[in-house]
């Protein structure tokens, strides 16, 4: 690749062509502020529409200021990112961005972590000498599950870039035009009534507070508080890979034991694990799996875990609502078999028994509240708290995780395989399945290395492989993860219906670790490499790799439930998808 | 078809006027360039409905591979475009600098009070007039410019403004 030579800030730096100012500044370690850009928005998609001006520069022979995330290197090129003029410009862009911007950051749910507020910090700006009209916009709960409040704005278009090019869901836009224009939705319409899916992915790249989780924490902690209902929790794999983040503890190093600890001391009267019912999803989805492959029909069969990923092909692909698995995710698992077998074992009425789950995801919130998940108007999962809320909650309460000694989860609810921890990583639900599916079709298990399905792993959006579930059996299979990934394995099933027997789809780009409720990336993508190798280390930790072998699971089926696919079975742990 | 469950036959004829403009182009799904068609399309379903309202931007979004919100942020953009009806006659005042310096606003405020409706809102109740404001239209030497259902009127005061609505209400 050729390469040109240029001078910032006096040094000099050769680098690749196609790389913008910003890029080679990096590569000096000079630091020029940004705001609308984001290196990593997912699947590799970057956000510089070049729009918030933060990053102008002074570029000589050049006229005007140049903004050095869009532009490009040229020979020769004299760059000063810290002229007078580029540091008055910069603070002029961001006091008339604050100057219509509601300063109220003490109750702002990005406070202290907003990259607007890291910027006046930054750039001392201590007074706002421009006064004018603000604008304002009605919050917009509608979902349950997102908040958008457009007054927070600053139109830095990652949300509408990662909802429109990374995940094809293309439910926001530009709206409107000069001093009034947001990103909005169609018509301006709730997000409730668009081909929203809820994945949450813009939440995570919005520098502000204009889209942000909707919480459910005061009620969670009104529910630990009040004596007559006895308080359940679990918590997703991904969660214990990623919450230590916000405790000083190295990116991705799992601090299962800590977390726990952490619940326990936050008053929760049992803590469980949604690990469990992820084992338990393998035995009901591995049954379906051999089954529909038996019988050859409906193939290919789909994962369903991913709430996201459910109303997606709700909404976009109503012809094909036939094949994914009928499992409720694990999270609705859980709270099935919480609200049954569990409140009968302990003696306590579904009403008074409150689950609330842990989970890195925003459209867990939305898949709580569906109405199929509350019989006799009793919800199965209560409420749903964010690692990124729950990391709010530890702090309101002084709980410090690296301060916490390791604790076990209870029983019965809270043992689980390695193939469960692998849940929270794009590969991961489908290498647990075929783990079990190997088994239930040959009586044994698969033996040393080859429980490792190396072929599913990794983080590109989308792999397919050959997988062996009988000896000289092979079923062809295909991983993806980011809606962009799944519409288009989507659009090959539709084409060929006998290319893939069994698909695993995640919403959000690399699984859950990657989820709209996670610690934030703020454009470190490295951050996803390492909680993925935390969750494969949790699965190498454990002597018991397949959900099959819980000894707790095999109890609930002898006890409750039977056998996988038996009728309790379908009542309680099935459901069925309906086009929107 | 658009999403009316009951669609009047009228209605049925303009969609299938709009259809039929755009089949003349030939719009292919994995082309990334029919975005650009979208404003020609636009243009013309204003032409033949008055206005663009969500069921129509709707069943442009299908027709072009688009979703609707990539329409309507177009829509949203483009001052020419409108999500409400119009009244019979659209008056148009240029708030352009040229007009505005000689009195436009006046003009303005005169139409509005008369007609009980402000500018870039609603038709009057009895569905003849709506009011906007628009910019320069080029005829800046006849400074205030008004313009009705396209007629240019200039150096219009308030009150030769209102004397031709008056006009125009008397021809119902």
């Amino acid at each position: 690749m050729s390469t040109v030579n240029l001078t910032i800030n006096g040094k000099a730096v050769t680098v690749p062509a196609n790389y913008t100012i910003l890029q080679a500044a990096r590569q000096l370690n000079i630091n020029i502020p940004t705001l609308c850009y984001c290196a990593h928005l997912g699947n590799g998609e970057c956000n510089k529409p070049a729009s918030c001006r933060v990053c102008v520069v002074e570029v000589e022979k050049r006229r005007n200021l140049a903004p050095a995330c869009a532009t490009p290197v040229a020979e020769g090129m004299v760059v000063h990112t810290n002229s007078l003029r580029a540091l008055r410009a910069r603070r002029t862009v961001v006091e008339l961005m604050l100057s219509d911007h509601p300063k109220n950051c003490l109750t702002c749910p990005k406070n202290t972590d907003c990259e607007l507020q890291k910027l006046a910090v930054e750039f001392g700006i201590t007074d706002i000498e421009y006064q004018g009209e603000i604008n304002f916009f009605q919050p917009d709960q509608s979902s349950g599950a997102i908040m958008r409040d457009l007054s927070k704005c600053v139109m830095c278009r990652r949300c509408e870039n990662v909802c429109s090019k990374v995940q094809t869901v293309g439910a926001l836009t530009g709206y409107g035009r000069g001093f009034k224009a947001k990103v909005g939705t169609a018509s301006m319409i709730p997000l409730a009534d668009t081909s929203c899916t809820f994945c949450g992915q813009c939440v995570n790249v919005c520098p502000v507070g204009a889209i942000t989780g909707i919480s459910y924490v005061k009620k969670v902690w009104a529910a630990i508080n009040d004596p007559t209902k006895t308080v359940i929790v679990q918590t997703a794999p991904a969660v214990r890979v990623a919450v230590g983040q916000e405790f000083g503890f190295a990116p991705g190093v799992p601090v299962t034991g800590k977390l726990v600890a952490g619940l326990r001391a936050l008053g929760f009267d049992k803590v469980f694990d949604t690990n469990f019912s992820a084992d338990l999803t393998i035995m009901e989805e591995g049954n379906e799996i051999v089954e529909r492959i038996k019988e050859g029909k409906n193939l290919p069969i789909l994962t369903s875990c991913c709430p996201g990923w459910i109303n997606f092909i709700e909404h976009n692909y109503p012809d094909l609502l036939n094949i994914p698995s009928s499992c409720k995710s694990p999270q609705q698992m859980f709270g099935a078999i919480a609200k049954s077998y569990y409140a009968e074992k302990i003696g306590v009425k579904p009403e008074d028994l409150i689950v609330v789950s842990i989970m890195p995801c925003q459209a867990k919130k939305y898949e709580a509240a569906r109405p199929e998940f509350a019989p006799n108007g009793v919800r199965d999962v209560d409420f749903v708290v964010t690692t990124r809320e729950l990391c709010k909650m530890f702090k309101e309460a002084g709980i410090n995780l690296a301060n916490m000694d390791d604790e076990e989860y209870d029983n019965p609810l809270g043992k689980s395989a390695g193939a469960a921890d692998i849940f929270g990583v794009t590969g991961g639900v489908l290498e647990a399945a075929c783990r079990s599916v190997y088994f239930m079709l040959n009586g044994k298990n698969l033996e040393g290395d080859a429980i490792n399905f190396r072929a599913v792993r990794g983080l590109d959006g989308i792999k397919e492989a050959k997988v062996e579930i009988a000896p000289g059996k092979t079923i062809n299979v295909a991983v993806c993860s980011g809606l962009g990934n799944a519409r288009k394995v989507l659009d090959m099933v539709r084409a060929d219906r006998n290319r893939f027997q069994a698909i695993e789809i995640m919403a959000c780009p690399g699984g859950c670790i990657n989820g709209g409720g996670q610690p934030f990336l703020h454009g470190d993508a490295e951050l996803l490499e390492k909680r993925m190798k935390g969750l494969y280390t949790e699965d190498e930790r454990k002597v018991m790799r397949c959900s099959h072998e819980n000894p707790d699971i095999q109890a609930l089926y002898k006890e409750f439930l039977g056998k996988p696919g038996s009728e309790k079975a379908h009542h309680l742990l099935h459901t069925e998808y309906h086009s929107k | 078809m658009c999403c009316c469950k009951q669609m009047s036959e009228a209605a049925a004829a303009k969609f299938a006027e709009l259809d039929a403009f755009i089949a003349t182009l030939n719009v292919d799904p994995a082309d990334e360039r029919r975005r650009g068609r979208l404003i020609q399309v636009l243009h013309k379903a204003q032409a033949i409905f008055g206005y663009l309202p969500r069921e129509v931007q709707q069943h442009v979004a299908k027709k072009l591979y688009l979703t609707e919100a990539q329409v309507s942020g177009v829509v949203s953009f483009y001052n020419y475009f409108h999500t409400e009806p119009k009244g019979k006659y659209c008056i148009d005042i240029c708030l352009g600098t040229a007009c505005y310096v000689k009195g436009a606003e006046k003009v303005m405020s005169e139409v509005e009070r008369v007609l009980g409706v402000k500018a870039d809102t609603h038709p009057t109740e009895d569905g003849l007039f709506s009011i906007s404001g628009l910019r320069c239209v080029g005829a800046c030497g006849l400074a205030p410019v008004m313009m009705v259902n396209g007629k240019v009127y200039g150096k219009v005061t308030p009150a030769k403004a209102v004397e031709i609505v008056n006009e125009y209400k008397k021809q119902g």
